[in-house]
């Protein structure tokens, strides 16, 4: 399940320009993380995946087939879809909202409800929160019900946008330990949209950095974008610019751990190094956990 | 007192002819303005004509269209049928706002939500929009079901039995207890409509009991209730 974006344009009805021109294409299985600041288009491009939004020019496609041939309500059912603040619908109870797409698509509804259950399971929510309504649920644990209700129907894709952007630090961190947990599990296609530059170098295996109007500042892997950012505007987006993310070990007698420092002397988290050798996670991704989770977002 | 005690079944017939004049156009009124406020909901135009005949008609003071309404219906003017046609017209009126404020009060992020989720047009509304505008909904209802039952007294000044022909009666005689009695009957109907109107809601809306309405649906609740009681 690849989704293609070719020479996108989305122009709305009042005459502003949410997209010029853009084309990525999300490889199958892994998660693609859209990242940018306010207003750049990110839900707009998300959008156009389900036919929410239809482009003006260009088109989407999914498995080479153009989205623009499929009807959108079938579309929809097809693929999961999670939002910030959840979007459950108030007036249905936890396992009916998780059960909602297999129901519109004709399961029975105490077999929807039994498999709703087992969904609560898989996003760690307690059995217990089953018959309550979302408006007697915390937001992390409604955005937990919402990531249950974008899997229920076992979608090959799944669209999330900032889905835990309303959410307090430490109830995020477990969210998103558990999306990653589940998307090694299940592998499902996963289009990412956040202004969280941390949250996009977390979770995505592809990271796209958009500027205003959709334009691609740069695509690529965390790790190539921070070793290499392709321009000024990156470097300032991701922070290492002004010292966030160059960090420099502190030698310390604090046992086998040594304590890195931010260009600022601010200490900004520790590296394991027994006998003063540090332990290397090999090239490529995963080098990434020194990144320190305290940093609030490069201020996206 | 005594008068009352020995008037009991008339009490209690009219009381009946009067909720008979009430219930039509109540649930008449429902069923109209929903699709209208609806309507107004979705269309600025819309909303604008809607409202401004809504007040309008609210304006025309019931006596005239008591009288006025036989005439355009071609109807005999004892039937009471009159009269439950220009409730009707006070009704919806009245719960045209309510209802468009009822579905401009549903969260935009729920009804995205819920295209996303793959609802078609028909199912969002039935299955969506629909119970999430229900406690606007039910508190115009509340208002109109008032309303209604204050309105539906004029219906004896043109000689129609309602709990109306116990002021007119009283006022006649120059006989206070009879005209109280009619205006105690009167707020018991309305108290017991009111009883069960808030039961249905609860029935129907128990995702309502402990929620904090969103502050769209707050706003329409706090609005000014339409004075009542024209005589
Ligand atoms: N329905 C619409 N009609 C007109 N303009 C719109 C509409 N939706 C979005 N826009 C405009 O298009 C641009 C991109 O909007 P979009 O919602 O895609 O941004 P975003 O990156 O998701 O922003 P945010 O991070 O705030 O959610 C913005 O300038 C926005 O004002
Ligand atoms: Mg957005």
């Amino acid at each position: 399940m690849s989704i293609e974006f070719r020479h996108v344009r989305k122009t709305y009805p009042d005459g502003t320009t949410a997209v010029e021109d853009f084309s990525v294409t999300i490889p199958s299985h892994s998660t693609t993380v859209f990242v940018g600041s306010s207003g750049c288009g990110k839900t707009t491009l998300l959008r156009m995946i389900n036919r929410m939004v239809d482009p003006s020019e260009g088109e989407v496609l999914i498995d080479g087939e153009p989205v623009s041939g499929i009807e959108p309500v079938a579309l929809r059912r097809r693929i999961g879809y999670v939002m910030q603040n959840s979007g459950l619908l108030p007036h249905r109870t936890v396992l009916d909202n998780v059960a909602t797409v297999p129901v519109l698509t004709g399961t029975p509804k105490a077999k929807a409800r039994q498999e709703a259950l087992a969904q609560l399971d898989r996003v760690g929510l307690d059995r217990s929160l089953a018959n309550r309504y979302p408006g007697q649920l915390s937001g992390g644990q409604q955005q937990r019900v919402g990531v249950a209700r974008g899997l229920a129907a076992d979608p090959n894709i799944l669209l999330m946008d900032e889905p835990f952007g309303a959410v307090d630090p430490i109830v995020r961190d477990e969210l998103q330990q558990e999306l990653l947990r589940l998307q090694r599990e299940l592998g499902k296609t996963t289009v990412f949209v956040t202004h969280d530059i941390d949250e996009a170098f977390l979770l995505g295996s592809q990271v796209v950095i958009l500027q205003r109007g959709g334009i691609i500042a740069q695509i690529g892997s965390p790790a190539e974008i921070l070793a290499h950012p392709a321009s000024d505007f990156v470097a300032d987006f991701v922070g290492a610019k002004r010292g966030k993310r160059r960090l420099t070990a502190e030698e310390r007698s604090a046992g086998d751990d040594v304590l890195l420092v931010d260009a600022g002397g601010y200490p900004a988290g520790v590296i394991s190094a027994p006998d003063g050798r540090l332990i290397l996670a090999g090239a490529g991704p995963k080098s990434r956990s020194v990144s320190n989770k305290t940093d609030q977002a490069g201020d996206a | 007192m005594a008068w009352v005690l020995d008037h009991l079944d008339l009490v209690w017939s009219l009381t009946l002819t009067h909720v008979g004049l009430c219930v039509p156009p109540i649930v008449l009124g429902f069923v109209i303005s929903v699709p209208l406020g609806y309507w107004a909901s979705r269309s600025s135009a819309a909303r604008s004509v809607l409202l401004t005949a809504g007040n309008i008609a609210y304006t025309i003071p019931g006596i005239a269209l008591v009288v006025l309404v036989p005439v355009v219906l071609g109807l005999p003017i004892l039937n009471p049928l009159n009269v439950v046609v220009a409730l009707l017209l006070y009704a919806v009126a009245i719960m045209v706002r309510s209802a468009a404020d009822a579905f401009a009060s549903v969260a935009a992020e729920v009804r995205q939500s819920a295209t996303a989720q793959g609802f078609a047009a028909t199912q969002l509304f039935w299955r969506v929009e629909l119970p999430l505008a229900g406690p606007v909904l039910l508190a115009g209802v509340r208002v109109v079901s008032v309303s209604t039952i204050s309105l539906a007294t004029v219906a004896a000044l043109v000689g129609i039995p309602s709990l109306g022909s116990f002021f007119t009666d009283g006022f006649q005689r120059n006989f206070a207890v009879e005209t109280l009695t009619g205006l105690v009957a009167v707020l018991v109907v309305a108290a017991v409509f009111d009883l069960i109107l808030g039961g249905l809601g609860r029935l129907l809306m128990p995702w309502n009991r402990r929620r904090r309405l969103s502050s769209s649906a707050a706003k329409a609740l706090s609005q000014p209730i339409p004075t009542t009681g024209r005589f």
